[in-house]
């Protein structure tokens, strides 16, 4: 092994949170070098507008995300079942190289609501200790709505995001969602030009007594200069947005909003292609000495750094807490132990409706980021007391994409080939429109994270395994916003509404979302929590911990806004509070 | 190709192979450049065959052929080119699930839910599953090859396979059983069918045009400035269309 001159910062992954880290510690004077395993990647040369629009090869073939080759994680259901690897990955779809996931997401980029932050004494407050699940372990964050706002509003404005505020310092604004936390400012950019599906959406959703509003997403919809001097151009609609990189420097992404300046920063340097595999320990166990990688000629490198920031993707920076030996594991039998604990996903369900040949949805022309919402079921907005149930969704009417390998729809019933299934097909291309939901899911007892005992990475190191299923409050939750779901559709003139509830066991195969939380949570003391409530590590105070892992469990949104949040309130506490105490806990366990 | 190139092509394969061989490189100062920089995939023409064999090809062809059999709505899966597509991707990294892991063990009783589990690659699953399904045939229908028997004999045999009625030789699950080979059979005819057209199927589009899709236009502002009507242009693929070559679209 090879040891490297010391760094004032070493960053692990360079997605969304790296990127922002680097820059930020950059301009404030620090050496600063993030490691990525993944290759550098463009616009240009990797999402080339000749290249881009490819189905098979992004979307079936997954060509630009983390092979599982590379990494992987086990699943299983249960604690009592052997967790097998997943060999394909399926329900959710990490990213690899520079950019991360922050390359092929969607754009939806939401603002937890306030309550869900004081969640546990919010919910106790209101329905009483015995309202909550059996086992779950839901618990408040340590930061407040009020005190990530600024942050909320600074990473929008990096974004550029497209939408419409509903909350203006406390004043209703028309034509937003008047259930979010108030905002100190409007979005950067106006919301981008509603479809079809979204217009009907709209107005059936109006005449039901919700609150419609468009999404708010990282697809600009106008030309857009960021706070940091990067320029956007508008999105031009063109159904090739998840999943893929944008060759219309359109999404925001790493690559559109953060490198183009990071990269002129002469106290900053990227290493690719190289695999942080462990970060060191001083014999004390309680300061970070740097980090240990791999290049990908198989040499081992040591890089020494006064702070480590972990910004891989959610589940693998739990996954290197645990392969460095930070932190101690946690323990379903015992309750014992805080790493792993809380995993949480996501619930997504909802309902899909067949129009008439009228009807042309077009949704080839869509964008990720299109779609109209009613907030009117998330959260605790609504009153929870009769369903017996905790949590909610957003109701989403998205156009997206009409990519036909895999967003063909025929009626139920109908064979999957042959003359019939050419006929339907034909019949009910274009006729038909979904409308879905982000559904929270909480955290349980039984729910969590730990190293695999059989399964090895090809560097030889052990596996993450996921413990996890869909619990009956969740189930319960989403059986009644798809519900909700198909009084919309119903309202927006289908002939046909086919309810498709969400159902466990959780299945590692179908697509569901990226949105793993937890695993390294942030909390008020080291019994519930990985780190502190600025992210710093428990243990090792010159470690700092991104991304949704820090969720202490997941709200019925995207989580990418409140990661970026997440991140500059990090920043604001590492620059204006560590920085003059280095090595030093800023919050006394 | 340009020397500097940070990962090459896989002369086997059909598609480019992005190799995670290449170097790590140290990036400092300015976003890195390189002229004409990009990686497109390779443009697969019909002609041979790189994995099949010709008669796994003539099973294929047949097969496909009933998966979408040609009518006024469009050509059939064989003319619209999915042999080829399905042969070009089997010799390719998908071929061997080079991107998936592979390692053992492999369970014998996975969960439903746990996904692939199965230590067989598609090269030997279509290797295995076609000669399994042309020793049934020989067996069931007098020494008959699948691509011999007639249209409605075909359907029945991929019917029973649908719905895993019908035992292929010795194959069982978890490794290969009759409806997870048909399950990639179609998933491969249909991923043929609707590709773009550089992979070697959805010649000329057909499939595009069957359900009215426009394709890779990648600007589509005019439709969202009048929401709501038919939409008529001609589709686009990654190598263009065929009118922008001399032919009519």
């Amino acid at each position: 092994m090879s040891r490297l001159p010391k760094k004032d910062v070493v960053i692990i992954g360079l997605g969304w949170t790296g990127s922002i880290m680097a820059h930020e510690l950059a301009q404030a004077g620090l050496d600063v070098v993030a490691i990525e395993r993944g290759p550098w990647r463009d616009t240009a040369s990797d999402y080339n507008i000749g290249t881009a629009p490819d189905e098979l090869r992004y979307a079936i073939r997954q060509d630009i995300f983390l092979r599982p080759a590379q990494e992987t994680l086990t699943a299983r259901n249960t604690p009592d079942q052997v967790a097998l690897p997943i060999r394909k990955y399926g329900s959710f779809l990490p990213g690899n190289g520079v950019g991360g996931a922050g390359v092929h997401w969607n754009g939806h980029t939401w603002r937890f609501m306030p309550t869900d932050f004081n969640l546990r004494s919010h919910l106790v407050g209101r329905y009483g200790e015995g309202f909550l699940p059996e086992h779950s372990t839901i618990q408040d964050w340590p930061v407040s709505y009020d005190e990530l706002e600024p942050h909320y509003d600074f990473f929008e404005k990096v974004c550029g995001i497209s939408g419409k505020a509903g909350n203006l310092r406390g004043a209703t604004q028309a034509g937003g969602n008047p259930f979010e936390g108030w905002r100190s400012d409007e979005y950067p950019t106006p919301p981008l030009k509603p479809n079809l599906a979204q217009n009907l959406f709209h107005k059936a959703a109006t005449e039901l007594g919700l609150h419609p509003f468009p999404l708010p997403g990282a697809n600009v919809s106008t030309a857009y200069t960021n706070p940091y001097g990067v320029r956007m151009a508008p999105c031009t609609y063109c159904g090739f947005c998840e999943w893929f990189g944008c060759a219309n420097y359109s999404k925001s992404s790493p690559q559109t909003c953060v490198l183009p300046v990071l990269m002129r920063q002469t106290n900053f340097e990227a290493r690719t292609l190289s695999e942080v595999t462990k970060i060191n320990l001083a014999p004390d166990g309680k300061t970070a000495t740097g980090v240990t990688y791999v290049d990908s000629a198989g040499r081992e490198w040591e890089q020494p750094a006064d702070l480590v920031l972990l910004c891989a993707y959610s589940l693998f920076n739990v996954r290197l807490l645990m392969l460095s030996g930070i932190g101690t594991q946690y323990d379903p039998a015992t309750g014992k132990g805080t790493l792993g604990r809380n995993y949480a996903y996501q619930t997504n369900a909802g309902s899909l409706g067949y129009f008439d040949k009228d009807t042309h949805f077009n949704h080839f022309a869509g964008a990720g980021s299109l779609g109209m919402m009613a907030d009117d079921f998330n959260g605790d907005v609504f009153d929870h007391g009769p369903h017996g149930f905790i949590g909610g969704a957003n109701l989403a009417c998205n156009s997206t994409n009409a990519r036909p390998i895999s967003s063909r729809v025929v009626p139920p019933g109908t064979p999957r080939w042959g003359a019939q299934w050419k006929k339907a097909t034909v019949e009910t291309a274009n006729h038909t429109a979904n409308v879905g939901s982000q559904g929270s899911s909480y955290s349980y007892r039984d729910c969590y994270l730990d190293l695999d005992p059989t399964y090895k990475d090809p560097l030889g190191r052990p596996l993450m395994r996921m413990t996890f299923d869909f619990k009956e409050n969740e189930l319960k939750m989403s059986r009644f916003i798809v519900d909700r779901t198909a009084e919309v559709m119903q309202a927006m003139g289908a002939k046909q509404v086919v309810k498709n509830y969400k159902r466990g066991p959780w299945d590692v195969v179908p697509y569901q979302t990226t949105h793993n939380t937890g695993g390294a949570v942030m909390g008020n003391t080291p019994e519930d929590s990985v780190v502190n409530r600025y992210t710093q590590h428990w243990d090792v105070p010159n470690v700092f911990v991104s991304g949704a892992c820090l969720f202490p469990q997941n709200a019925g949104y995207n989580p990418t806004g409140t990661v970026g949040a997440l991140t500059y309130w990090a920043l604001d506490a590492i620059k204006n509070r560590y920085l003059k105490n280095p090595g030093q806990p800023m919050v006394q366990a | 190709m340009p020397a500097l190139t940070r990962r090459h092509l896989l002369s086997a394969t059909a598609l480019v192979a992005f190799s995670s061989s290449a170097l790590g490189r140290s990036l400092t100062g300015s976003l890195p450049w390189q002229p004409n920089e990009a990686y497109p995939p390779q443009l697969v023409r019909p002609g041979g065959w790189y994995f099949l064999t010709a008669d796994e090809a003539a099973m294929v062809d047949a097969i496909v052929t009933r998966f979408i059999p040609a009518d006024d709505l469009s050509p059939s899966g064989k003319d619209a080119g999915c042999t080829v597509f399905i042969d070009r991707q089997l010799a390719g990294p998908y071929g061997t699930y080079e991107w998936l892991y592979m390692k053992g063990p492999f369970s014998a009783n996975p969960l439903p839910t746990q996904g692939i589990q199965s230590p067989l690659v598609p090269q030997q699953q279509y290797r295995q599953g076609l000669a399994a399904l042309a020793a049934h045939c020989r067996d069931q229908f007098g020494g008959k090859r699948f691509e011999q028997l007639t249209g409605d004999e075909q359907d029945g045999v991929l019917r029973a396979m649908e719905k895993n009625e019908l035992q292929l030789g010795q194959l069982k699950r978890p490794l290969l059983d009759a409806k997870m080979f048909f399950d990639l059979l179609l998933q491969n005819t249909m991923e043929g069918f609707f590709a773009d057209p550089v992979y070697g199927g959805n010649r000329d589009m057909v499939g595009w045009k069957m359900v009215g899709f426009p394709g890779t236009r990648y600007d589509f502002r005019d439709v969202l400035a009048n929401p709501g009507q038919v939409y008529n242009k001609p589709p686009v693929s990654i190598i263009g269309r065929p009118a922008w070559n001399g032919r009519p679209a």
